[in-house]
C-alpha cells in the first residue's frame, strides 16, 4: 500500500513540514528547527525505504488522482529519481541537524521564515527530480529557485545583490527552458515524459527538436552553473550564510545536473542529441573548461568559501562530462560523482561554517598550526574530505574519477582524461596548502607547541554531521563496487 | 518569402520582445530596468504559448451544444492557457521576491546602478 504512494509522500512531507513550522515557530521559535530536522529525515526514511523497494520490485510511477498520462500528472520514482532523491534528502537531513547553532549566531530570531524556506526548497527540489511533466518541472524548478534565491540573500552585507545577480541569470534560464518545453508541446503535442520518449524518434530531422534541446541545455545550464553560465556561484556561495550555502551547494546544482541527464539520455537519447551536431561533445568541452577554469580559480581564492565555491563550479563539470561520454562507465562515474561530491561539499561547506563560528573568519592566509590542537575533529574531517576532493585511493572521490577516466578510455577521448589528470593535481595544490598550514609546523616560530592550543571543538551538534560526512567518504569508498553495480543498472542503453 | 514574414508575425511579434527583454537584462545598468527586462523576457514565452493555442474557425473551449465534442477541431486547445496561468503567477512572484531583494539592496548602498554597486562592494 504505502509503496504505490511513495513518491507523493515524499513531495508532501515537505508540503506538511513547511506548513507546520510557520505554526508551531510562531508559538515557540525553537521548535522550526528541529521539525525542519524532522521533516527531512521521515522524507530521508521515505527515499531509503523507496529506493530499497525500487531495487527489490523496480519502478513506481504514480498517478495524481488517477488519471493516466498523458492526460494526468504522475511521479516516476525509477532508478535514476530514486537515486537522486535519496541523495538530496540524506544530505539534507544532516546539514539540517548541523544549522541549528549557525542559525541561531548568524540570523537569531528569523528562524521560522528561513526553516519554512528550506523546506519549500526541498519541496521544489525533490518535485524537480520526481516529476514525469516537463511543465511540473519548470514549476518546480520556480519553487526551488523562488525560495533558493531569499536563503542566498541571507547573509553577509552583500548577500541580497549576489541574491538578486542569481535571480536575473536563474529566471532568465527558468524562462528558455520553457521556451524549450514549448517547442517540444507544439512538435510532439505531449508534455509527459515518457510519452514524449516514445515520440522523440519520429521528429529527429524537426529543427525545432534541435532548438528545444539547445534552449533547454542552456537554461538548466544556467541553473547547473555549467561553464559559462556559472557566473552567479562564486558571490551567492560566498556571502549566503553558512546554514544556507551547506544546504544549497551540495544539493541544488545537482538537481540541474539531474534534468540534464534526463534530457539528454531519456527523453532525447544519445543518438538523437547529437543527430544534427555533436551537443554531447560541446557540452563537454564546456565542462571540461568549466573544471580547468574552477581549479584554477579556486588556487587563486584566499577565502575558503570562495575557494570551495570556485571548487564547485570545477567539481559539477565533472558530472557534465560524465554525461557527455554517454557510455556505462561515465554514466557510473558521473552518478557516483553526484553523491561523492554531495556530501564532500557538506562536509566542507560544514568545516568553514565551524571555523567562521569560533575564529570569525575563514582567511586561509590566517590559518595555522594551532588549529590541529583547537579543532582535532573537525581539521581530521577537512582532511579526510580534502584528500577524497583531490581523489586518493581509498577515499570516495577516487573512485568516481576512476570510473570516469575508464569512460574517457572506453570512448578513446584522450582530451577529457587529460583534463580529469590535470585537474586532480590542481586540486591537490588548493587543498594541500591548508593542510599544510595546519599541520606543518612553522618554521620561522621552530619546534616549539603552539601557545593557544587549547581543546575549542564546536558543540555536538554541528560536530557530528560534519564527521559522519568525512566517516561515509571512507565507508562510500570501500563501498563503491556495490554502488556502482546498481548504478550501471540504471544506464538506460 | 513575404509569405514568411507575414504568415508568422505572432512569433515574430514575440522573438522581438524576447530580444528586448534580453537586451534589457544584458545591457541595462540600472537594476529596476534589468527587473523589468526580465518581465518583458517572461511575457514573450507567455505569448509564444498563447499564440501556439489559436486556430482560425474555432472557439473558445467551452461545450458548446451546436458543436458536438467530437468535433474537436472546432475547440481551441486549452492547455496552453491554463499551463501560462501557472506561468504569469510565476512570473508574479519572481518579481515579487526581485523588488525584495532591490529594497534591501537599497536599503544597504543607498543606490541601484550595478557599477556604484559593484565599487561599493570591492
Amino acid at each position: 500500500m504505502i509503496e504505490s504512494h511513495l513518491p507523493a509522500y515524499i513531495a508532501l512531507t515537505f508540503v506538511l513540514f513547511s506548513v507546520l513550522i510557520p505554526v508551531f515557530g510562531l508559538w515557540k521559535r525553537e521548535l522550526s528547527q528541529p521539525l525542519a530536522v524532522i521533516g527531512s529525515g521521515v522524507a530521508a526514511a521515505f527515499s531509503l525505504y523507496g529506493f530499497i523497494n525500487y531495487l527489490n520490485n523496480g519502478a513506481i510511477r504514480y498517478y495524481f488522482g488517477g488519471w493516466e498520462p498523458p492526460i494526468g500528472i504522475e511521479f516516476v520514482y525509477d532508478g535514476l529519481s530514486g537515486f537522486f532523491v535519496l541523495v538530496i534528502n540524506a544530505v539534507a537531513f544532516f546539514v539540517l541537524i548541523y544549522s541549528g547553532e549557525p542559525s541561531k549566531k548568524e540570523f537569531p530570531g528569523k528562524e521560522m521564515p528561513y526553516y519554512a524556506l528550506a523546506m519549500l526548497m526541498m519541496l521544489g527540489f525533490n518535485g524537480m527530480i520526481l516529476t514525469g511533466d516537463l511543465f511540473n518541472l519548470y514549476v518546480f524548478l520556480e519553487i526551488a529557485s523562488l525560495s533558493g534565491y531569499a536563503l542566498i540573500a541571507i547573509g553577509e552585507k552583500p548577500a541580497p545583490y549576489a541574491a538578486f545577480r542569481y535571480l536575473i541569470i536563474g529566471t532568465a534560464g527558468g524562462t528558455l527552458y520553457l521556451l524549450g518545453v514549448g517547442f517540444l508541446y507544439t512538435i510532439t503535442g505531449t508534455l509527459n515524459i515518457i510519452d514524449m520518449t516514445a515520440m522523440m524518434p519520429m521528429f529527429a530531422e524537426s529543427s525545432a527538436t534541435v532548438a528545444a534541446l539547445i534552449l533547454m541545455i542552456v537554461g538548466i545550464g544556467v541553473k547547473a552553473a555549467l561553464f559559462p553560465m556559472h557566473g552567479w556561484l562564486p558571490d551567492s556561495y560566498t556571502y549566503a550564510c553558512t546554514s544556507s550555502t551547506a544546504l544549497i551547494a551540495p544539493i541544488g546544482t545537482k538537481v540541474a545536473a539531474y534534468i540534464l541527464f534526463r534530457i539528454i539520455l531519456w527523453v532525447f537519447g544519445i543518438e538523437l542529441t547529437d543527430a544534427v551536431a555533436p551537443l554531447s561533445y560541446v557540452v563537454g568541452v564546456l565542462a571540461c573548461i568549466g573544471i580547468l577554469y574552477g581549479s584554477i580559480m579556486a588556487i587563486a581564492q584566499s577565502e575558503m568559501k570562495r575557494m570551495l565555491a570556485y571548487s564547485s563550479i570545477s567539481q559539477i563539470g565533472y558530472i557534465i562530462m560524465g554525461l557527455s561520454l554517454a557510455n556505462p562507465w561515465g554514466f557510473a562515474g558521473a552518478m557516483l560523482h553526484v553523491l561523492n561530491h554531495a556530501i564532500m561539499k557538506a562536509c566542507l561547506f560544514m568545516i568553514s561554517g565551524n571555523l567562521r563560528l569560533k575564529e570569525g573568519h575563514s582567511d586561509i592566509s590566517r590559518f595555522d598550526d594551532s588549529y590541529r590542537k583547537k579543532y582535532p575533529w573537525t581539521m581530521a574531517s577537512f582532511s579526510v574530505a580534502a584528500i577524497s576532493m583531490v581523489g586518493l585511493p581509498p577515499l570516495a572521490g577516487f573512485f568516481s574519477k576512476w570510473y570516469l577516466a575508464l569512460g574517457t578510455i572506453d570512448n578513446s577521448n584522450w582530451l577529457f582524461l587529460a583534463v580529469i589528470l590535470i585537474s586532480s593535481l590542481l586540486n591537490a595544490v588548493y587543498f594541500f596548502r591548508i593542510l599544510e598550514k595546519v599541520y606543518m609546523m612553522d618554521p620561522e616560530k621552530g619546534q616549539k607547541e603552539p601557545k593557544d592550543g587549547t581543546y575549542n571543538e564546536v558543540k555536538a551538534s554541528m560536530l557530528w554531521p560534519t564527521t559522519i560526512f568525512a566517516v561515509s567518504l571512507i565507508v562510500i569508498g570501500f563501498a563503491n563496487a556495490v554502488i556502482v553495480g546498481i548504478l550501471l543498472d540504471i544506464f538506460p542503453m | 518569402m513575404l509569405d514568411f514574414f507575414t504568415g508568422h508575425y505572432a512569433y515574430w511579434f514575440t522573438i522581438i520582445l524576447l530580444c528586448v527583454g534580453l537586451y534589457g537584462i544584458l545591457f541595462k545598468k540600472n537594476l529596476i530596468k534589468k527587473t523589468i527586462g526580465l518581465a518583458i523576457l517572461q511575457i514573450s514565452v507567455v505569448l509564444y504559448f498563447v499564440s501556439i493555442a489559436s486556430k482560425w474557425d474555432a472557439t473558445v473551449p467551452v461545450l458548446d451544444p451546436n458543436i458536438p465534442v467530437d468535433q474537436v477541431a472546432n475547440y481551441l486547445n486549452p492547455l496552453p492557457h491554463t499551463l501560462m496561468l501557472t506561468a504569469i503567477v510565476v512570473g508574479v512572484a519572481t518579481l515579487g521576491v526581485a523588488f525584495t531583494l532591490l529594497i534591501a539592496i537599497y536599503n544597504r548602498y543607498n543606490t541601484l546602478d550595478e557599477q556604484e554597486l559593484i565599487e561599493k562592494i570591492q
